[in-house]
Protein backbone atom coordinates (compact mmCIF):
# COMPACT_ATOMS: atom_id res chain seq x y z
CA UNK A 1 0.00 0.00 0.00
CA UNK A 2 0.94 4.02 -0.50
CA UNK A 3 1.18 5.65 2.21
CA UNK A 4 1.06 9.44 2.72
CA UNK A 5 2.12 11.57 6.09
CA UNK A 6 -0.03 14.15 6.71
CA UNK A 7 1.56 16.41 8.68
CA UNK A 8 0.39 20.28 10.56
CA UNK A 9 3.12 22.54 12.22
CA UNK A 10 3.07 24.54 15.72
CA UNK A 11 6.00 27.17 15.12
CA UNK A 12 6.75 28.92 18.37
CA UNK A 13 8.50 31.99 17.70
CA UNK A 14 9.71 34.74 20.22
CA UNK A 15 9.14 38.00 19.77
CA UNK A 16 12.51 40.52 19.68
CA UNK A 17 11.28 43.19 22.09
CA UNK A 18 13.15 44.90 24.51
CA UNK A 19 10.98 44.18 27.85
CA UNK A 20 8.43 41.01 28.37
CA UNK A 21 4.99 40.76 26.94
CA UNK A 22 2.88 42.15 30.32
CA UNK A 23 6.21 43.50 32.35
CA UNK A 24 9.30 45.54 32.47
CA UNK A 25 11.72 42.72 32.60
CA UNK A 26 14.07 42.06 30.15
CA UNK A 27 13.79 39.24 27.43
CA UNK A 28 18.04 39.37 27.33
CA UNK A 29 19.27 35.98 26.40
CA UNK A 30 21.88 33.90 28.43
CA UNK A 31 21.82 35.96 31.61
CA UNK A 32 21.91 34.93 35.38
CA UNK A 33 19.07 32.70 36.35
CA UNK A 34 16.07 34.53 38.08
CA UNK A 35 17.80 37.84 37.53
CA UNK A 36 14.99 39.14 34.99
CA UNK A 37 11.81 38.85 37.32
CA UNK A 38 10.06 40.73 39.03
CA UNK A 39 6.28 40.74 40.72
CA UNK A 40 4.32 40.27 37.58
CA UNK A 41 6.15 37.19 36.34
CA UNK A 42 6.73 35.53 39.02
CA UNK A 43 2.72 35.17 39.63
CA UNK A 44 2.96 37.43 42.71
CA UNK A 45 -1.11 38.05 43.73
CA UNK A 46 -2.74 41.26 43.13
CA UNK A 47 -0.41 42.51 40.54
CA UNK A 48 -1.51 43.77 37.14
CA UNK A 49 -0.48 42.85 33.63
CA UNK A 50 -0.08 45.40 31.18
CA UNK A 51 0.65 44.38 27.33
CA UNK A 52 3.54 45.26 25.62
CA UNK A 53 2.36 47.59 21.98
CA UNK A 54 5.18 46.32 20.40
CA UNK A 55 4.86 43.02 20.78
CA UNK A 56 1.34 43.19 19.52
CA UNK A 57 2.70 45.05 16.48
CA UNK A 58 5.65 42.36 15.61
CA UNK A 59 2.94 39.60 15.98
CA UNK A 60 0.12 41.90 13.08
CA UNK A 61 3.75 42.25 10.99
CA UNK A 62 3.96 38.41 10.53
CA UNK A 63 0.41 38.04 9.89
CA UNK A 64 0.64 40.79 7.16
CA UNK A 65 3.69 38.83 5.71
CA UNK A 66 2.17 35.62 6.07
CA UNK A 67 -1.45 37.12 4.19
CA UNK A 68 -3.35 36.64 7.18
CA UNK A 69 -6.62 38.35 7.71
CA UNK A 70 -5.61 40.81 11.32
CA UNK A 71 -8.32 40.34 14.14
CA UNK A 72 -9.54 44.05 14.64
CA UNK A 73 -10.92 42.51 18.40
CA UNK A 74 -8.81 40.72 19.73
CA UNK A 75 -8.49 39.28 23.25
CA UNK A 76 -6.34 37.03 25.42
CA UNK A 77 -7.39 33.97 27.21
CA UNK A 78 -6.05 31.75 30.48
CA UNK A 79 -4.90 28.23 29.82
CA UNK A 80 -4.57 26.56 33.33
CA UNK A 81 -2.24 23.67 33.75
CA UNK A 82 0.07 22.34 36.69
CA UNK A 83 3.35 21.92 35.18
CA UNK A 84 5.58 24.32 37.63
CA UNK A 85 7.46 26.21 34.46
CA UNK A 86 4.74 28.88 34.89
CA UNK A 87 4.31 30.24 38.20
CA UNK A 88 0.77 31.51 38.09
CA UNK A 89 -0.69 27.65 37.06
CA UNK A 90 -1.77 29.18 33.69
CA UNK A 91 -0.18 30.41 30.75
CA UNK A 92 -1.41 33.87 29.13
CA UNK A 93 -3.05 32.75 25.78
CA UNK A 94 -5.24 33.43 22.49
CA UNK A 95 -7.94 30.75 22.58
CA UNK A 96 -11.33 32.79 21.14
CA UNK A 97 -9.61 35.87 19.52
CA UNK A 98 -6.41 35.23 17.95
CA UNK A 99 -4.54 37.97 16.41
CA UNK A 100 -4.32 36.18 12.65
CA UNK A 101 -6.06 34.26 11.15
CA UNK A 102 -6.51 32.83 7.48
CA UNK A 103 -3.77 32.97 5.88
CA UNK A 104 -1.04 31.40 3.63
CA UNK A 105 2.54 30.97 2.37
CA UNK A 106 3.92 29.70 -0.82
CA UNK A 107 6.66 27.69 -0.95
CA UNK A 108 8.92 26.02 -3.36
CA UNK A 109 9.32 22.42 -3.37
CA UNK A 110 11.60 20.92 -5.88
CA UNK A 111 10.45 23.04 -8.69
CA UNK A 112 6.61 23.02 -7.84
CA UNK A 113 4.64 26.04 -6.08
CA UNK A 114 2.67 24.57 -3.00
CA UNK A 115 0.55 26.89 -1.09
CA UNK A 116 0.34 26.03 2.73
CA UNK A 117 -2.57 27.30 4.73
CA UNK A 118 -1.64 29.47 8.08
CA UNK A 119 -4.85 28.27 10.57
CA UNK A 120 -4.08 30.98 12.91
CA UNK A 121 -1.28 33.07 14.81
CA UNK A 122 -2.36 33.93 18.62
CA UNK A 123 0.26 35.46 21.10
CA UNK A 124 1.23 34.25 24.39
CA UNK A 125 3.90 34.13 27.24
CA UNK A 126 6.78 31.86 27.02
CA UNK A 127 7.17 29.16 29.74
CA UNK A 128 10.46 29.62 32.05
CA UNK A 129 13.09 27.09 32.42
CA UNK A 130 12.98 23.78 34.52
CA UNK A 131 16.18 21.98 35.21
CA UNK A 132 16.75 18.46 36.92
CA UNK A 133 19.07 18.78 39.48
CA UNK A 134 20.30 15.25 39.70
CA UNK A 135 21.84 15.72 43.33
CA UNK A 136 19.03 16.64 45.03
CA UNK A 137 16.35 14.63 42.58
CA UNK A 138 14.41 18.28 42.40
CA UNK A 139 13.44 20.66 39.82
CA UNK A 140 14.93 23.77 39.71
CA UNK A 141 13.29 26.72 37.88
CA UNK A 142 14.69 29.63 36.35
CA UNK A 143 11.61 31.94 35.85
CA UNK A 144 13.48 34.82 33.31
CA UNK A 145 12.12 33.23 30.33
CA UNK A 146 8.38 33.29 31.85
CA UNK A 147 6.31 35.86 30.19
CA UNK A 148 9.25 36.70 26.93
CA UNK A 149 6.61 37.48 24.01
CA UNK A 150 5.80 34.33 21.91
CA UNK A 151 3.77 34.00 18.80
CA UNK A 152 2.48 30.71 17.65
CA UNK A 153 1.67 30.32 14.30
CA UNK A 154 -0.54 27.02 13.46
CA UNK A 155 -0.32 25.98 9.58
CA UNK A 156 -3.00 23.59 8.63
CA UNK A 157 -2.18 20.01 7.92
CA UNK A 158 -0.90 20.62 4.18
CA UNK A 159 2.77 19.09 4.01
CA UNK A 160 3.14 15.75 3.02
CA UNK A 161 6.66 15.52 3.58
CA UNK A 162 10.11 16.12 5.62
CA UNK A 163 11.54 18.08 2.37
CA UNK A 164 8.00 20.36 2.34
CA UNK A 165 8.13 21.06 5.92
CA UNK A 166 11.91 21.90 6.01
CA UNK A 167 11.19 24.67 2.80
CA UNK A 168 8.22 26.24 5.19
CA UNK A 169 10.16 26.49 7.92
CA UNK A 170 13.07 27.34 6.22
CA UNK A 171 11.04 30.42 4.40
CA UNK A 172 9.05 31.21 7.18
CA UNK A 173 12.44 31.84 9.21
CA UNK A 174 13.88 34.22 6.37
CA UNK A 175 10.87 36.68 6.39
CA UNK A 176 10.92 36.20 10.61
CA UNK A 177 14.39 37.66 10.04
CA UNK A 178 13.63 40.10 7.47
CA UNK A 179 10.74 41.64 9.40
CA UNK A 180 13.15 42.26 12.69
CA UNK A 181 10.66 40.29 14.98
CA UNK A 182 12.77 37.22 16.03
CA UNK A 183 15.98 36.53 15.85
CA UNK A 184 15.36 32.62 15.00
CA UNK A 185 18.00 31.45 17.26
CA UNK A 186 16.91 27.64 16.93
CA UNK A 187 19.83 26.68 19.57
CA UNK A 188 18.65 29.49 21.84
CA UNK A 189 15.29 28.30 21.64
CA UNK A 190 13.86 31.68 20.11
CA UNK A 191 12.05 29.47 17.29
CA UNK A 192 10.74 26.09 18.33
CA UNK A 193 8.56 23.63 16.01
CA UNK A 194 6.06 21.24 17.42
CA UNK A 195 4.80 18.36 14.50
CA UNK A 196 1.96 17.10 14.44
CA UNK A 197 2.08 13.89 12.08
CA UNK A 198 -0.19 10.90 10.66
CA UNK A 199 -0.28 8.45 7.84
CA UNK A 200 -3.10 7.65 5.36
CA UNK A 201 -3.19 5.05 2.70
CA UNK A 202 -2.59 7.88 -0.52
CA UNK A 203 -5.83 9.96 -0.65
CA UNK A 204 -7.64 7.81 2.24
CA UNK A 205 -9.42 8.74 5.64
CA UNK A 206 -7.27 10.91 7.77
CA UNK A 207 -5.21 8.49 10.75
CA UNK A 208 -4.75 9.03 14.45
CA UNK A 209 -2.28 11.90 14.70
CA UNK A 210 0.47 12.23 17.30
CA UNK A 211 2.60 15.39 17.91
CA UNK A 212 6.38 15.95 18.38
CA UNK A 213 7.56 18.10 20.69
CA UNK A 214 11.65 19.08 21.83
CA UNK A 215 12.55 19.71 17.96
CA UNK A 216 14.83 22.73 17.87
CA UNK A 217 17.55 21.93 14.90
CA UNK A 218 15.63 21.86 10.82
CA UNK A 219 17.64 18.29 10.93
CA UNK A 220 16.09 16.67 13.75
CA UNK A 221 12.82 18.08 12.01
CA UNK A 222 13.56 16.12 9.01
CA UNK A 223 14.76 13.14 10.88
CA UNK A 224 11.67 13.49 13.14
CA UNK A 225 9.93 13.47 10.82
CA UNK A 226 11.44 10.68 8.87
CA UNK A 227 11.33 8.10 11.77
CA UNK A 228 7.39 9.17 13.31
CA UNK A 229 6.47 8.23 9.77
CA UNK A 230 8.32 4.67 9.64
CA UNK A 231 7.01 4.24 12.78
CA UNK A 232 3.54 4.86 12.50
CA UNK A 233 3.32 2.70 9.28
CA UNK A 234 5.23 0.00 10.75
CA UNK A 235 2.39 -0.03 13.35
CA UNK A 236 -0.45 0.20 10.64
CA UNK A 237 1.10 -2.41 9.07
CA UNK A 238 1.58 -5.05 11.34
CA UNK A 239 -2.37 -4.64 12.07
CA UNK A 240 -1.74 -2.45 15.41
CA UNK A 241 -3.22 1.26 16.15
CA UNK A 242 -1.51 4.73 16.68
CA UNK A 243 -2.09 6.30 19.78
CA UNK A 244 -3.11 9.36 19.89
CA UNK A 245 -0.08 11.14 22.05
CA UNK A 246 2.89 13.44 22.74
CA UNK A 247 5.89 12.28 21.91
CA UNK A 248 9.33 13.61 22.33
CA UNK A 249 12.13 13.46 20.33
CA UNK A 250 15.66 12.36 21.41
CA UNK A 251 17.91 13.59 18.66
CA UNK A 252 20.92 11.91 20.11
CA UNK A 253 19.15 8.69 20.15
CA UNK A 254 16.98 9.22 16.56
CA UNK A 255 14.32 7.83 18.17
CA UNK A 256 10.73 9.76 19.57
CA UNK A 257 8.84 8.48 22.26
CA UNK A 258 5.48 8.94 24.24
CA UNK A 259 5.42 11.10 26.96
CA UNK A 260 2.37 11.98 29.62
CA UNK A 261 0.47 8.74 27.82
CA UNK A 262 -1.69 9.20 31.83
CA UNK A 263 -3.68 12.85 30.79
CA UNK A 264 -3.60 12.41 27.05
CA UNK A 265 -6.46 14.52 26.28
CA UNK A 266 -5.12 17.76 28.69
CA UNK A 267 -8.09 19.81 29.54
CA UNK A 268 -6.78 23.73 29.78
CA UNK A 269 -10.27 25.11 31.15
CA UNK A 270 -9.71 28.04 28.88
CA UNK A 271 -11.72 31.37 30.16
CA UNK A 272 -11.05 35.31 29.12
CA UNK A 273 -8.10 36.55 30.83
CA UNK A 274 -9.79 39.63 33.34
CA UNK A 275 -6.40 41.15 34.00
CA UNK A 276 -6.09 42.08 30.36
CA UNK A 277 -7.75 44.51 28.09
CA UNK A 278 -9.46 43.37 24.59
CA UNK A 279 -6.91 45.09 21.64
CA UNK A 280 -8.69 46.95 18.94
CA UNK A 281 -6.92 47.62 16.14
CA UNK A 282 -8.26 50.56 13.98
CA UNK A 283 -7.55 51.55 10.32
CA UNK A 284 -5.33 54.08 11.59
CA UNK A 285 -3.03 51.51 13.71
CA UNK A 286 -3.27 49.01 11.11
CA UNK A 287 -2.36 51.37 8.09
CA UNK A 288 0.61 52.63 10.34
CA UNK A 289 2.13 49.08 10.87
CA UNK A 290 1.59 47.98 6.91
CA UNK A 291 3.14 51.66 6.35
CA UNK A 292 6.40 50.42 8.86
CA UNK A 293 6.96 47.04 7.88
CA UNK A 294 10.39 46.68 6.56
CA UNK A 295 11.83 46.17 3.47
CA UNK A 296 11.50 42.26 2.16
CA UNK A 297 13.50 40.18 0.39
CA UNK A 298 11.86 40.82 -3.05
CA UNK A 299 11.97 44.59 -2.68
CA UNK A 300 15.28 45.01 -1.76
CA UNK A 301 16.39 42.42 -4.70
CA UNK A 302 14.34 44.89 -6.76
CA UNK A 303 16.14 48.06 -5.45
CA UNK A 304 19.45 46.91 -5.44
CA UNK A 305 18.64 46.06 -9.57
CA UNK A 306 16.97 49.42 -10.29
CA UNK A 307 18.74 51.52 -8.00
CA UNK A 308 22.48 50.44 -8.24
CA UNK A 309 22.20 48.20 -11.52
CA UNK A 310 23.08 45.19 -9.92
CA UNK A 311 22.49 41.81 -11.67
CA UNK A 312 19.27 40.16 -11.05
CA UNK A 313 21.68 37.23 -10.06
CA UNK A 314 24.04 38.96 -7.92
CA UNK A 315 20.75 40.50 -5.88
CA UNK A 316 19.41 37.10 -5.50
CA UNK A 317 22.38 35.84 -3.59
CA UNK A 318 22.60 39.51 -1.69
CA UNK A 319 19.37 38.96 -0.02
CA UNK A 320 19.42 35.19 0.30
CA UNK A 321 19.59 35.95 3.82
CA UNK A 322 18.87 39.27 5.79
CA UNK A 323 22.59 38.98 7.50
CA UNK A 324 24.07 39.10 4.04
CA UNK A 325 22.19 41.59 2.91
CA UNK A 326 22.45 43.76 6.25
CA UNK A 327 26.48 43.86 5.55
CA UNK A 328 26.09 44.21 1.79
CA UNK A 329 24.03 47.46 2.46
CA UNK A 330 26.75 48.48 5.11
CA UNK A 331 29.47 47.81 3.14
CA UNK A 332 27.83 49.17 0.18
CA UNK A 333 27.23 52.77 2.20
CA UNK A 334 30.48 52.93 4.11
CA UNK A 335 32.07 52.64 0.40
CA UNK A 336 30.03 54.48 -1.33
CA UNK A 337 30.10 51.92 -4.10
CA UNK A 338 27.36 49.62 -4.21
CA UNK A 339 28.81 47.79 -7.33
CA UNK A 340 31.83 46.80 -5.95
CA UNK A 341 29.83 46.22 -2.70
CA UNK A 342 27.50 43.63 -4.54
CA UNK A 343 30.43 42.03 -5.94
CA UNK A 344 32.47 41.39 -2.87
CA UNK A 345 29.57 40.02 -0.67
CA UNK A 346 28.22 37.90 -3.37
CA UNK A 347 31.16 36.50 -4.74
CA UNK A 348 34.36 36.39 -2.02
CA UNK A 349 32.35 36.86 1.15
CA UNK A 350 30.18 33.60 0.21
CA UNK A 351 33.11 31.93 -1.14
CA UNK A 352 34.39 32.10 2.69
CA UNK A 353 31.66 31.82 4.41
CA UNK A 354 31.14 28.14 2.46
CA UNK A 355 34.49 27.56 3.03
CA UNK A 356 34.17 28.20 6.39
CA UNK A 357 31.25 26.79 7.00
CA UNK A 358 29.95 30.24 8.45
CA UNK A 359 25.99 30.44 9.05
CA UNK A 360 24.81 34.32 7.85
CA UNK A 361 23.54 34.66 11.95
CA UNK A 362 27.40 34.00 12.66
CA UNK A 363 28.52 36.78 9.91
CA UNK A 364 30.99 38.62 11.93
CA UNK A 365 33.29 40.31 9.40
CA UNK A 366 33.56 43.96 9.97
CA UNK A 367 31.80 46.23 7.37
CA UNK A 368 34.40 48.94 7.53
CA UNK A 369 37.42 47.06 6.46
CA UNK A 370 35.67 45.44 3.84
CA UNK A 371 34.51 49.04 2.86
CA UNK A 372 38.01 50.30 3.60
CA UNK A 373 39.44 47.83 0.59
CA UNK A 374 37.16 48.80 -1.68
CA UNK A 375 38.45 52.28 -1.90
CA UNK A 376 41.81 50.98 -1.63
CA UNK A 377 40.97 48.79 -4.69
CA UNK A 378 38.93 51.14 -6.42
CA UNK A 379 41.58 53.85 -6.19
CA UNK A 380 44.12 51.86 -7.45
CA UNK A 381 46.12 51.52 -4.48
CA UNK A 382 46.23 48.25 -4.30
CA UNK A 383 45.45 45.74 -7.10
CA UNK A 384 42.61 42.65 -7.31
CA UNK A 385 45.27 39.80 -5.53
CA UNK A 386 46.44 41.87 -3.00
CA UNK A 387 42.59 42.90 -2.59
CA UNK A 388 41.64 38.92 -2.65
CA UNK A 389 44.33 38.09 -0.10
CA UNK A 390 43.24 41.09 2.31
CA UNK A 391 39.90 40.38 2.11
CA UNK A 392 40.36 37.12 2.65
CA UNK A 393 42.65 38.00 6.25
CA UNK A 394 39.73 40.74 7.21
CA UNK A 395 36.57 37.87 7.40
CA UNK A 396 39.10 34.68 8.99
CA UNK A 397 41.14 37.10 11.10
CA UNK A 398 39.70 40.26 11.33
CA UNK A 399 42.78 42.16 10.74
CA UNK A 400 43.43 46.20 9.99
CA UNK A 401 43.27 46.10 6.50
CA UNK A 402 45.59 49.14 5.91
CA UNK A 403 47.77 47.51 8.75
CA UNK A 404 48.28 44.16 7.01
CA UNK A 405 48.58 46.03 3.56
CA UNK A 406 51.80 47.31 5.01
CA UNK A 407 52.93 44.79 6.58
CA UNK A 408 52.83 42.39 3.63
CA UNK A 409 54.12 44.86 0.74
CA UNK A 410 50.81 44.87 -0.72
CA UNK A 411 50.67 48.21 -1.78
CA UNK A 412 50.59 48.86 -5.73
CA UNK A 413 53.52 49.44 -7.41
CA UNK A 414 52.80 52.48 -9.55
CA UNK A 415 55.91 53.30 -9.71
CA UNK A 416 57.48 54.20 -13.53
CA UNK A 417 60.86 53.48 -12.78
CA UNK A 418 60.17 49.80 -11.18
CA UNK A 419 57.52 48.95 -14.00
CA UNK A 420 60.08 50.28 -16.88
CA UNK A 421 62.49 47.78 -14.93
CA UNK A 422 60.68 45.15 -14.82
CA UNK A 423 59.41 45.28 -18.41
CA UNK A 424 62.83 45.68 -20.02
CA UNK A 425 64.00 42.74 -18.51
CA UNK A 426 61.25 40.57 -19.94
CA UNK A 427 61.64 41.65 -23.15
CA UNK A 428 65.05 40.65 -22.53
CA UNK A 429 64.27 37.31 -21.35
CA UNK A 430 61.83 35.98 -23.37
CA UNK A 431 62.87 36.75 -26.73
CA UNK A 432 60.53 34.32 -28.50
CA UNK A 433 57.34 35.80 -27.22
CA UNK A 434 58.68 38.93 -28.48
CA UNK A 435 58.88 37.88 -31.83
CA UNK A 436 56.01 36.07 -31.72
CA UNK A 437 54.09 39.21 -30.76
CA UNK A 438 55.74 40.99 -33.68
CA UNK A 439 55.01 38.81 -35.88
CA UNK A 440 51.14 39.22 -35.14
CA UNK A 441 50.41 36.94 -32.35
CA UNK A 442 48.41 39.07 -30.05
CA UNK A 443 47.81 36.83 -27.03
CA UNK A 444 51.85 36.63 -26.64
CA UNK A 445 51.21 40.05 -24.98
CA UNK A 446 49.38 38.73 -21.77
CA UNK A 447 52.02 36.31 -21.11
CA UNK A 448 54.24 39.29 -21.40
CA UNK A 449 52.55 41.47 -19.12
CA UNK A 450 52.52 38.07 -16.54
CA UNK A 451 55.95 37.49 -16.73
CA UNK A 452 56.24 41.50 -15.98
CA UNK A 453 53.81 41.30 -13.02
CA UNK A 454 55.56 37.93 -11.45
CA UNK A 455 58.89 40.59 -11.13
CA UNK A 456 57.02 43.08 -9.38
CA UNK A 457 55.68 40.63 -7.22
CA UNK A 458 51.96 40.47 -8.17
CA UNK A 459 51.96 44.04 -7.03
CA UNK A 460 52.05 46.01 -10.41
CA UNK A 461 49.61 48.68 -11.05
CA UNK A 462 47.90 46.42 -14.38
CA UNK A 463 47.26 49.37 -16.19
CA UNK A 464 50.57 51.09 -16.47
CA UNK A 465 52.19 47.99 -16.43
CA UNK A 466 50.05 46.92 -19.83
CA UNK A 467 50.83 50.14 -21.40
CA UNK A 468 54.47 50.32 -20.29
CA UNK A 469 54.85 46.73 -21.86
CA UNK A 470 52.77 47.99 -25.13
CA UNK A 471 55.55 50.96 -25.56
CA UNK A 472 58.63 48.74 -25.17
CA UNK A 473 56.80 46.66 -28.02
CA UNK A 474 56.41 49.36 -30.22
CA UNK B 1 -24.46 19.78 34.08
CA UNK B 2 -24.31 16.75 36.88
CA UNK B 3 -22.14 17.18 39.91
CA UNK B 4 -21.78 13.50 40.28
CA UNK B 5 -18.60 11.35 42.24
CA UNK B 6 -16.74 11.04 39.15
CA UNK B 7 -17.01 14.44 37.80
CA UNK B 8 -15.46 15.46 41.63
CA UNK B 9 -12.67 13.00 40.84
CA UNK B 10 -11.95 14.72 37.69
CA UNK B 11 -11.69 18.14 39.19
CA UNK B 12 -9.56 16.27 41.93
CA UNK B 13 -7.35 15.20 39.91
CA UNK B 14 -7.42 18.55 37.36
CA UNK B 15 -6.69 20.49 40.25
CA UNK B 16 -4.09 18.42 41.83
CA UNK B 17 -5.79 17.98 45.00
CA UNK B 18 -6.52 15.36 47.51
CA UNK B 19 -10.14 15.60 48.97
CA UNK B 20 -11.63 13.66 51.98
CA UNK B 21 -14.77 11.84 52.07
CA UNK B 22 -16.25 14.49 53.82
CA UNK B 23 -14.47 17.60 51.61
CA UNK B 24 -15.57 15.48 48.31
CA UNK B 25 -19.26 16.00 49.81
CA UNK B 26 -19.37 19.49 50.80
CA UNK B 27 -17.77 20.28 46.99
CA UNK B 28 -20.21 18.70 45.77
CA UNK B 29 -23.02 20.42 47.67
CA UNK B 30 -21.47 23.42 47.04
CA UNK B 31 -20.77 23.32 43.29
CA UNK B 32 -24.66 22.25 42.92
CA UNK B 33 -25.57 25.25 44.19
CA UNK B 34 -23.63 27.75 42.44
CA UNK B 35 -24.35 25.60 39.57
CA UNK B 36 -28.68 26.61 40.84
CA UNK B 37 -27.76 30.19 40.94
CA UNK B 38 -25.72 30.55 37.89
CA UNK B 39 -28.98 28.75 36.06
CA UNK B 40 -31.12 31.76 37.33
CA UNK B 41 -28.75 33.59 34.60
CA UNK B 42 -30.60 31.47 31.76
CA UNK B 43 -34.18 33.37 32.67
CA UNK B 44 -32.38 36.82 31.44
CA UNK B 45 -33.86 38.01 28.14
CA UNK B 46 -30.43 39.09 26.09
CA UNK B 47 -32.25 39.66 23.17
CA UNK B 48 -29.98 42.26 21.14
CA UNK B 49 -27.22 42.59 24.10
CA UNK B 50 -24.14 41.84 21.83
CA UNK B 51 -21.44 39.25 23.68
CA UNK B 52 -18.39 40.63 25.50
CA UNK B 53 -15.43 39.13 27.10
CA UNK B 54 -14.56 41.97 29.51
CA UNK B 55 -16.88 44.14 31.86
CA UNK B 56 -15.75 47.39 30.99
CA UNK B 57 -16.18 48.99 27.36
CA UNK B 58 -12.39 50.06 27.68
CA UNK B 59 -9.42 48.45 25.15
CA UNK B 60 -5.60 48.74 24.34
CA UNK B 61 -4.18 49.47 27.78
CA UNK B 62 -0.28 49.15 26.63
CA UNK B 63 3.07 50.02 27.79
CA UNK B 64 5.53 51.01 25.90
CA UNK B 65 8.35 48.65 25.02
CA UNK B 66 10.77 49.70 27.77
CA UNK B 67 13.20 47.33 30.21
CA UNK B 68 12.58 48.07 33.46
CA UNK B 69 14.63 47.08 36.58
CA UNK B 70 13.33 43.64 37.69
CA UNK B 71 13.83 42.93 41.36
CA UNK B 72 16.93 41.32 42.79
CA UNK B 73 17.30 37.60 42.67
CA UNK B 74 17.48 37.52 46.32
CA UNK B 75 13.98 39.30 46.70
CA UNK B 76 12.44 37.72 44.46
CA UNK B 77 13.46 34.33 45.65
CA UNK B 78 12.99 34.98 49.14
CA UNK B 79 9.18 34.62 49.56
CA UNK B 80 9.37 30.41 48.14
CA UNK B 81 8.88 27.65 49.87
CA UNK B 82 12.21 26.21 48.89
CA UNK B 83 14.91 27.58 47.07
CA UNK B 84 19.14 27.71 46.56
CA UNK B 85 20.72 31.01 45.84
CA UNK B 86 20.02 31.11 42.25
CA UNK B 87 17.00 28.84 41.22
CA UNK B 88 13.54 28.43 42.90
CA UNK B 89 13.11 24.44 43.94
CA UNK B 90 9.90 22.30 43.26
CA UNK B 91 10.16 18.69 44.00
CA UNK B 92 10.43 16.46 41.07
CA UNK B 93 8.56 16.96 38.21
CA UNK B 94 9.11 14.76 35.64
CA UNK B 95 7.50 14.54 32.04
Amino acid sequence: MNWESVIGLEVHAELATQSKIFCGCSTAFGQEPNTQVCPVCAGMPGVLPRLNRTAVEYAVRVGLALNCTITRYSKFDRKNYFYPDLPKAYQVSQLYAPICRDGHLAVEVDGTTKIIGIREIHMEEDAGKLIHDAVSDNTLMDFSRCGVPLIEIVTQPDFHSAAEVRTFLMQLREILLYLGVCDCKMQEGSLRADINISVRPEGGELGVRTEMKNLNSFKAIGRAIEYETRRQIQLLESGKQVVQETRRWDDDAGVSYGMRSKESAPEYRYFPEPDLLPIYIDDQWLQSIVENLPEMAEAKRARYMRCWGISALEAATLTSHVYVAQLFEEVAALSRNPMEAAHLVAGEIMRLMNQTDTLPEDLAVDAKKLATLITLVSSAKINRNAYKEAVEAVFIDGVDPEEYIAQRGLRMVSDADAIAEAVAAVITEQRQAVADYRAGQHKALGFLIGQAMRKLQGKGNPALVRKAMLEALE
Amino acid sequence: MEIDAQLIAYLEELSCLILSEREKQRLTDDLREILNSMARLEELNTTGVPERSHPFDNVNAFREDVVQPSLSREHILQNAPAHNSEFFIAPKTVE
